[in-house]
C-alpha cells in the first residue's frame, strides 16, 4: 500500500466513477482485489449518474432475456439486501403506468405480460377508477393503468457515495481529477497514461466510462459501439408537491424512452422529467427554457395542482445511449479488459447487478478472489426526510441551509474524510446545501466560508 | 403559554417586538433562524435605511443593529428554526437544545422575502458556478468573499442598484445590467446612477437567452431587437423578482394568496388561523424596509388588541377579490370594526392604462382613470360606511 504509485501494480483499474464504476469498485474491493477507481472529474458521480429520476426499477418493462433485464433484477434485489447496512434510503411508493388515451389503454395488457415474463409477477392491470382512487390528484382523461407495487424511490447520490466509500474504507484507491489519455498492454500489465503524464499500472482494466465509454474502449480495441448521449431535462417542484401523488406515475413507454415520469424524490420534492434528446456533446447538458415550459405544461396536465406549487429548480443529465438497446458488457481475455458500456437510464438500479456480473467475468477469465472476512460497512449520512436528520437532534450545530435544514457539521463532515467533496456540486449532492427553494439566497456566503478553503476555484483569485 | 412569539427578527419582527414590549408585555419571544438578529439589512452596506420608520439615513447594518437595540426587553433566540406551525399558535422549533414546541396566544409571522433564483426562472444554458441572487452576492461581498470580478446583473429593480453599489465597494465591476422591459424598473435616478456614477451600461429591451460556461460562468447570450450577441462575464447576478418566504405558512395550511404569494390576511393582519398574524415582506413581493417595519408596528397593535379587549370575529370578514390587470390586493379580507377608513394595497400584473374601479357588491364606490406600472404600489382607501351590509369587495383594473 505504501509503494509509490508508479511502481505499484493494481489488480484492477476501473475507469469512471459514476454509479456503475462505484458499484464495481466496491464489489472488487470486497472480493479482496487491489482496486483503483479513476475519475476524470473533480468528484465522483459527476457525469451521467448525477442526474436521473432516482427510481429503483423492478425491471418490469425490460426486454426479457437481455443483459439489462438480468442486471436490473439482480441489482434491485441486492440494493434491498445491503441498503440498511449502508444507511441508504428506500421509499416504497410503487409505480403506476397510466394510460391517457384508448390506444395506450389497449397496450396495458402487453405491459403486464412483459412484466410477468420478466419475473415481476405482482404487476396487475387496474381500471381507470382504481387509478383515480389511488391517485385522486391526477387530471382528467385517465383510461386505465398498470400497478407495479415493487417500484421504489431511492437517493441517486447517497447510493454511489456509499459504494465508493465502502471501497475506499476497505483499501481501494480513488484518483479524482485524473483523465486517462491512453494505455498500453505489455506482458499482461496495462500502463494507463493520465492526461497529466503519470502512469497507473494494473493487471486488468474495467471500462465504466459512461458517456466517454466508446473513447475509453478505443484504448483496448476499435469500439464496437458508439455513444450518442441522450439528454434528459427535469423539473424539481417544491416540497408541498410531494403529497400530490403517492406512486411513481409512468407513461406508457415508447421504444426509445420511458417517457416523462412524475415521482416523489427521497428529499421530499416532486420531479417531472426526463425528456429524451440525442446530442453529440458528451459533457455539457444544458437546460432550455421552451423545453422546461413544455415539461411544466405536461406536469400540470397530468397533475393540475402542480400549477400552485413553485418550481425549485431545473436540471439536465446525459445518459450514455448506444446504437444497441441492451447493455454492452463483455470480457476481452486477450486484452485483459472488461467492457461495461451503454448503461442508460437503468444504471442506478442495475449497478449492483452489473458489478456482480463483472465479478463473474473476472473469475471466469482473469483470476481468483479472496473476499474480505469482515469488511467495514460505512453508514452514509441520511439526506431524506423519511428518517431523522441531524437538524432535529439535540446538540445540533447551527443550520446553514435553511431550505433543506443542513447543519454546519454535515457540511464540514462532507468536506473532510476519505471521500471529501471535490467540487461544489459534490458538496451539494452530499449535503443538499443550496439545493432548496432559495437555491443559495440565504446560505451561499456561509457555505462558501466553510468550503472555499477546501474546494478550489469558488472564489476569484 | 406565552403572549406573543414572533418568527423572524428582521425589520417587521423587531419593530413589532419593540411595540409589544413598550406596551408592557414581558414575555415577547423572537425566533431567528440565523446566528444574529437584524434581517436582510445586515448585508446591505450602503446608505438609505431607516428613513421612513426611524427618521435616520443609515447604512443597512447600522439600521439592523438599531432595530435590535430598540427591541430590548424581548427575548431573541437566534439559531432557532421553526419547522412547523400547528393550529392555534403552537410552533415546532429546532434549536441546539433539540426539538421543542412553543405555545403562544398569538404568533406573528415576519419571515420576509427572498429573490427568485435562476432555477424557477427556467433560463436556458449550462449550470456553472458563479450564478447567484443579489442577496447571496451582497452577503459574500460584505464578507470579502469575491466569487467573480465582472458579472452581469439581470433585472433593474432597486435591489439591482444596491448590488452595483455593493459590487463597487468590493472592487467588482459589473459589465452590464440586463432589463427585458423597455425601461428600468427602479425609479430614477437609478439608471442615471448606474450609467454615470458607476459606468455600468443598462441594456433595456434585452432578453437573457443562454448562460455559457462549464465549471464557471464564461458569458451570456442576449437578444435585443431580434439581434443576438454574446457578453463575456464571469458571474451572473439574478436580482429582484422577489417572493415572500412563505413556505412554512403554505406547508402549515394557512390560506395563501396566489397573487401575492403571501398568506391571506384581514385588516388586523390576521391569517386564516386567527392565532397567526403576518407582517412585513411576507405579505407580498417586496416593499422597502420602512414599510415592512410600519406593518410590524400595526400588526403589534392588532395583537395587543387581540390579547386585550379582543378583535372583531374573523368569520364576519368581507372577501376582497381582484380582476382585470390586478395581480394582487391585500388585506384579502375586511372586517368592519369601527368607522375608520380601511386601507388596501395592490399591484398590477402589467403596465396598464385604463380605469380602476372599486365595487362593494354591485355598487361602484370608486372609479378613476389610471396609468400604472407593475412595480408601483397601488393604494386604495374604502370608507367604512361603504362596507356596511356588503358581502364582497372587488378591485378591478380594466
Amino acid at each position: 500500500m505504501s509503494s509509490p504509485e508508479a511502481d505499484r501494480i493494481h489488480d484492477i483499474a476501473i475507469i469512471g466513477a459514476g454509479v456503475v464504476g462505484c458499484a464495481v469498485f466496491r464489489e472488487f474491493v470486497l472480493a479482496g482485489r487491489d482496486c483503483v477507481l479513476i475519475e476524470r472529474d473533480a468528484d465522483i458521480i459527476s457525469g451521467a449518474s448525477k442526474a436521473n429520476s432516482a427510481i429503483l426499477h423492478t425491471g418490469f418493462d425490460a426486454t426479457p432475456g437481455t443483459v439489462e433485464a438480468a442486471c436490473v433484477r439482480d441489482g434491485y434485489r441486492r440494493y434491498r439486501e445491503i441498503r440498511e447496512r449502508l444507511n441508504l434510503p428506500l421509499l416504497e411508493t410503487g409505480a403506476l403506468v397510466v394510460a391517457w388515451n384508448e390506444e395506450q389503454r389497449a397496450s396495458l395488457t402487453g405491459i403486464v405480460a412483459q412484466a410477468h415474463a420478466n419475473g415481476v409477477s405482482d404487476v396487475i392491470e387496474i381500471s381507470a377508477e382504481a387509478v383515480r382512487s389511488r391517485e385522486p390528484g391526477l387530471g382528467t382523461g385517465v383510461y386505465g393503468g398498470v400497478w407495479i407495487p415493487g417500484e421504489a424511490v431511492i437517493d441517486p447520490w447517497s447510493a454511489p457515495l456509499g459504494y465508493a466509500l465502502q471501497g475506499v474504507l476497505n483499501g481501494g484507491s480513488l484518483h479524482r481529477n485524473t483523465e486517462i489519455a491512453s494505455g498500453s498492454l505489455d506482458r499482461d500489465i496495462w500502463a494507463l497514461q493520465t492526461a497529466t503524464g503519470t502512469t497507473i499500472r494494473t493487471h486488468v482494466v474495467i471500462n465504466c466510462a459512461g458517456n466517454y465509454g466508446d473513447l475509453v474502449e478505443a484504448i483496448a480495441r476499435p469500439s464496437p459501439f458508439s455513444i450518442t448521449p441522450r439528454k434528459g431535462q427535469f423539473l424539481v417542484y417544491d416540497k408541498p408537491a410531494y403529497d400530490l401523488i403517492h406512486a411513481i406515475i409512468l407513461p406508457v413507454p415508447t421504444s426509445r424512452t420511458k417517457g416523462i415520469v412524475m415521482t416523489r424524490t427521497a428529499y421530499g420534492n416532486l420531479l417531472v422529467g426526463p425528456t429524451a434528446e440525442d446530442q453529440a456533446e458528451r459533457q455539457i447538458a444544458t437546460v432550455e427554457d421552451t423545453t422546461l415550459e413544455a415539461l411544466a405544461e405536461a406536469g400540470r396536465r397530468m397533475l393540475p395542482r402542480l400549477a400552485d406549487v413553485p418550481i425549485t429548480t431545473a436540471y439536465a443529465g446525459l445518459r450514455p445511449a448506444t446504437e444497441f438497446k441492451d447493455y454492452q458488457i463483455e470480457a476481452l481475455p486477450a486484452r485483459r479488459w472488461i467492457t461495461i458500456g451503454g448503461i442508460r437510464s437503468t444504471g442506478l438500479t442495475g449497478s449492483l447487478g452489473i458489478a456482480k456480473l463483472a465479478l463473474d467475468l473476472y473469475v471466469a477469465h482473469f483470476g481468483k478472489l479472496s473476499p474480505l472476512d469482515e469488511p467495514i460497512w460505512p453508514r452514509v449520512p441520511n439526506l431524506t426526510e423519511e428518517l431523522p436528520r441531524p437538524s432535529a437532534q439535540p446538540g445540533r450545530s447551527e443550520i446553514i441551509c435553511h431550505c433543506e435544514l443542513v447543519t454546519r457539521d454535515e457540511i464540514l463532515s462532507a468536506l473532510d474524510g476519505p471521500l471529501a467533496a471535490g467540487s461544489i456540486g459534490g458538496l451539494r449532492r452530499r449535503t443538499r446545501c443550496m439545493m432548496g427553494r432559495c437555491q443559495g439566497f440565504y446560505c451561499s456566503r456561509r457555505v462558501l466560508e466553510l468550503a472555499a478553503a477546501k474546494i478550489p476555484g469558488l472564489l476569484h483569485a | 403559554m406565552r403572549s406573543v412569539t414572533i418568527i423572524g427578527a428582521g425589520p417587521a419582527g423587531l419593530s413589532a417586538a419593540r411595540v409589544l414590549v413598550a406596551a408592557g408585555l414581558r414575555d415577547v419571544l423572537l425566533l431567528e433562524r440565523n446566528p444574529e438578529a437584524g434581517g436582510l439589512p445586515r448585508f446591505c452596506d450602503h446608505l438609505g435605511w431607516g428613513v421612513l420608520d426611524l427618521h435616520r439615513f443609515w447604512r443597512g447594518p447600522r439600521y439592523a443593529r438599531e432595530l435590535v437595540t430598540r427591541a430590548a426587553g424581548a427575548e431573541i433566540r437566534t439559531n432557532t428554526t421553526v419547522t412547523a406551525m400547528a393550529a392555534g399558535g403552537s410552533l415546532h422549533v429546532s434549536s441546539p437544545d433539540g426539538p421543542a414546541v412553543i405555545e403562544s396566544r398569538a404568533v406573528l409571522i415576519a419571515t420576509g422575502i427572498r429573490e427568485t433564483p435562476r432555477g424557477p426562472r427556467l433560463v436556458s444554458g449550462t449550470r456553472p458556478w458563479g450564478v447567484m441572487t443579489t442577496g447571496a452576492f451582497q452577503e459574500m461581498a460584505q464578507a470579502r468573499q469575491i466569487p467573480f470580478r465582472s458579472p452581469v446583473i439581470i433585472g433593474t429593480e432597486l435591489v439591482a442598484f444596491s448590488a452595483i453599489m455593493t459590487a463597487r465597494h468590493a472592487g467588482i465591476s459589473p459589465v452590464a445590467m440586463i432589463e427585458v422591459n423597455p425601461r428600468i424598473t427602479a425609479r430614477r435616478p437609478g439608471d442615471l446612477i448606474a450609467r454615470h456614477v458607476f459606468s455600468v451600461p443598462v441594456l433595456t429591451d434585452t432578453r437573457l437567452v443562454t448562460i455559457k460556461g462549464v465549471d464557471r460562468v464564461e458569458g451570456i447570450v442576449v437578444e435585443q431587437q431580434g439581434q443576438r450577441r454574446e457578453i463575456t462575464c464571469d458571474g451572473i447576478i439574478f436580482s429582484g423578482a422577489f417572493v415572500p418566504e412563505a413556505f412554512l405558512a403554505r406547508a402549515s395550511g394557512l390560506a395563501i394568496d396566489p397573487g401575492s404569494g403571501g398568506p391571506v390576511i384581514d385588516n388586523f393582519y390576521r391569517c386564516s388561523d386567527p392565532s397567526y398574524f403576518a407582517a412585513g415582506n411576507i405579505l407580498r413581493p417586496v416593499e422597502h424596509s420602512g414599510m415592512a417595519a410600519r406593518e410590524g408596528v400595526l400588526a403589534a397593535g392588532a395583537i395587543l388588541q387581540a390579547l386585550g379587549a379582543g378583535l372583531p370575529r374573523p368569520d364576519a370578514a368581507i372577501p376582497v377579490s381582484i380582476g382585470g390587470a390586478m395581480r394582487y390586493a391585500y388585506p384579502q379580507r375586511l372586517v368592519l370594526a369601527d368607522d375608520k377608513p380601511l386601507g388596501l394595497f395592490g399591484r398590477a400584473r402589467i403596465a396598464h392604462q385604463g380605469r380602476l374601479r372599486v365595487l362593494c357588491d354591485d355598487a361602484v364606490i370608486a372609479s378613476r382613470p389610471i396609468t400604472i406600472l407593475p412595480e408601483r404600489r397601488l393604494a386604495i382607501t374604502i370608507a367604512a360606511r361603504d362596507l356596511v351590509g356588503r358581502s364582497a369587495v372587488s378591485i378591478l383594473l380594466d
